[in-house]
């Protein structure tokens, strides 16, 4: 029986060599080595006090006005001083978010309903913008035309890349619900028309 | 004005919409002279972000000119040139006073498991971003910068998330002098993360990812060696091929919730939208490293449960260090790194795009189309 005199460095003591010395990186790469230092890198100390680090000129910040209940974490012990006023909630969809908010953000509830919520709030903007000069468009909203002039095959093709099988469900994703929701109401007119004549 | 307004998942569209006015006291207007699309608008756009509301205009990457300042501001007049950091933050919470911006409480109503965020979802807020003519900006006096008058704007607007989150990243590496570091994506944020390793000692710096051209520039740019996880029939066992069966003693996650590899993990969170995100780059990290390593995720995933191999983990003894950049503590050190040449952030950029272009500018961006890395966004002059 003959044993293995091998002495690989990961099973023994060592560790395995690097191919470069320090002073080839230093010569290969600008800047190698300047924030050598753990503790001289500036997200060092790690939660500690520092005094006169930002210019603010308060204590507890003035408050924003409120100008409509805003929805807010119930982990939150009060409305947070200043806070976004982009899209206040409205329809089915604000309905469904101020509901969400009622359960916490450890609660798979909150974020389920919010994401349903997302999902609503998209068709009835959608429906809105149909009775307005500025209906939404799903070929140019999506940029798909972007295809043609920035290299939309040659990007892909032969390129090995792992994310074209789900490059193919996007499409199904965006114009699925379109397509269906022609198809509904297309079967809702003429269901209406047959019953009239 | 005209904005970016998100109308549902995979659509967007320009708008006029009014010019935002000042809300609070330390609020500053600004008229913005270039933006950015971040990896992270792409969880926005794919309608992964639980509350992300039809009608919201994104971007959290943007400089430009003060417009107009509310009665408390100090630290800015109109016609100053700033940088804003993409962390909304108040400079005296508890969080603020031990430099940890980018986890303020006195910002986010909507959420106390993250910050304030520009143009980021209500979850993270409900603020507009800039990818717009004109953005609100509070607490002026705290968040936003004079930009030096030797920086160039691409250089400062990459200074406002991409560069800082790459650099904080390496820093959550715990880098010590001769370590092997693995870098997942090789995106804006991987591929400063792989920059920043180095000047802070790595021996060896590996960058992984799918897409030839990232990982092409992960080589010139970042100067490290590079492997497409395509070509291995297990990249983690190929990991540990090339570091003696050791493993890596520092891993990168700058992939986040979108991450691909595995079809079942990605078409689960990003089209079906049925875990927080696709843990399959922090994964492989996990399993790739050696025993006792330490992990830094700057990768972004939502706030639901995702599939990560935390057994492995502990058992590995792994530490993992995460959080989204507190930005503007990030500057100082880069303005002088920069200044030294050892940093050229507009390095990375490949596309520069009107405003008004901006639909397609998601649809390259999101697509990996036309070798498309960091795309700038241009507001035509108001
Ligand atoms: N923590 C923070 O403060 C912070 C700030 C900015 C961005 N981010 C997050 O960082 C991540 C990267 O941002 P980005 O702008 O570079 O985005 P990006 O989309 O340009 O880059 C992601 C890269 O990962 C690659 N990739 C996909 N699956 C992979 C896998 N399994 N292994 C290796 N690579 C893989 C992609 O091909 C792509 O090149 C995003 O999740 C973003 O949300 C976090
Ligand atoms: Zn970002
Ligand atoms: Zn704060």
């Amino acid at each position: 029986m003959t044993y293995i005199q091998e002495r690989p460095p990961t099973y023994t003591q060592e560790k395995p060599p690097l191919a470069e010395s320090v002073d080839q990186l230093r010569a290969r790469i600008p800047g190698w080595g300047v924030d050598l230092d753990p503790k001289d890198r500036p997200s060092v100390p790690k939660l500690r006090r520092i005094e006169g680090l930002t210019h603010a000129h308060w204590d507890f910040p003035q408050r924003q006005p409120e100008k409509w209940p805003r929805e807010r974490s119930v982990e939150h012990k009060f409305l947070t001083p200043v806070f976004g006023t982009a899209c206040p909630p409205r329809g089915v969809s604000g309905a469904m978010r101020r509901y969400a908010y009622k359960y916490s953000e450890g609660r798979a509830a909150h974020w389920v309903i919010l994401l349903a919520a997302d999902r609503v709030d998209a068709w009835e903007n959608h429906l809105r913008s149909l009775a307005t000069t500025h209906p939404d468009n799903p070929v140019t909203e999506t940029g798909v035309l972007s295809e043609f002039g920035h290299r939309g095959i040659s990007s892909r093709l032969g390129k090995k890349r792992a994310d074209l099988p789900h490059h193919v469900l996007d499409p199904v994703i965006v114009a699925g619900p379109w397509i269906l929701a022609a198809r509904v109401a297309y079967v809702g007119v003429r269901a209406a028309w047959k019953r009239r004549h | 004005m005209q904005a970016m307004v998100y109308r549902g998942p995979y659509k967007v569209r320009v708008e006029e919409k009014d010019i935002p006015p000042i809300e609070h006291p330390n609020d500053a207007i600004v008229r913005v002279k270039l933006a950015a699309i971040c990896g992270s608008d792409l969880h926005l756009y794919h309608g992964m972000m639980p509350d992300t509301r039809v009608g919201m205009t994104f971007g959290h990457e943007f400089i430009g000119v003060v417009e107009q300042i509310g009665p408390s501001v100090q630290e800015l007049k109109v016609g100053d040139r700033v940088m804003v950091p993409f962390n909304i933050f108040c400079g005296t919470c508890w969080y603020c006073a031990r430099g940890l911006y980018s986890n303020c409480h006195n910002v986010n109503p909507n959420a106390t498991a993250v910050g304030g965020i520009y143009g980021y979802s209500h979850t993270c807020g409900g603020y507009d971003g800039g990818q717009s003519q004109y953005v609100r900006v509070p607490f002026a006096d705290v968040g936003p910068s004079v930009i030096p008058a030797w920086m160039d704007d691409e250089d400062a607007v990459l200074l406002t998330d991409a560069l800082p989150t790459g650099y904080f990243g390496a820093q959550l590496g715990d880098i010590v002098e001769g370590d092997v570091v693995v870098v997942f994506g090789a995106g804006p944020v991987g591929l400063f993360a792989a920059k920043s390793a180095w000047l802070m000692g790595a021996g060896r710096v590996i960058v992984i990812d799918h897409l030839q051209y990232r990982l092409e520039k992960a080589r010139t740019f970042a100067h490290a060696e590079t492997y497409n996880f395509t070509e291995y029939d297990d990249i983690v066992v190929h990991m540990k091929k090339i570091t003696d069966h050791l493993g890596a003693d520092v891993a990168i996650d700058a992939v986040g919730a979108e991450a691909d590899g595995n079809f079942v993990q990605h078409v689960s969170s990003s089209q079906l939208k049925l875990q927080g995100g696709s843990p399959v780059a922090l994964n492989w990290a996990i399993d790739s490293v050696r025993k006792g390593a330490t992990i830094s995720v700057m990768g972004a995933y939502g706030p639901l449960f995702s599939a990560v191999k935390f057994g492995d983990a502990m058992n590995k003894g792994l530490t993992l260090r995460m959080n989204q950049c507190p930005v503007k503590r990030q500057w100082p050190r880069l303005f002088e790194h920069i200044r030294n040449g050892y940093l050229k952030p507009s390095d990375i950029v490949t596309h520069r795009i009107p405003l008004e272009h901006i639909t397609e500018g998601y649809h390259i961006f999101s697509a990996k189309l036309d070798e498309c890395i960091k795309p700038l966004v241009v507001p035509s002059a108001a």
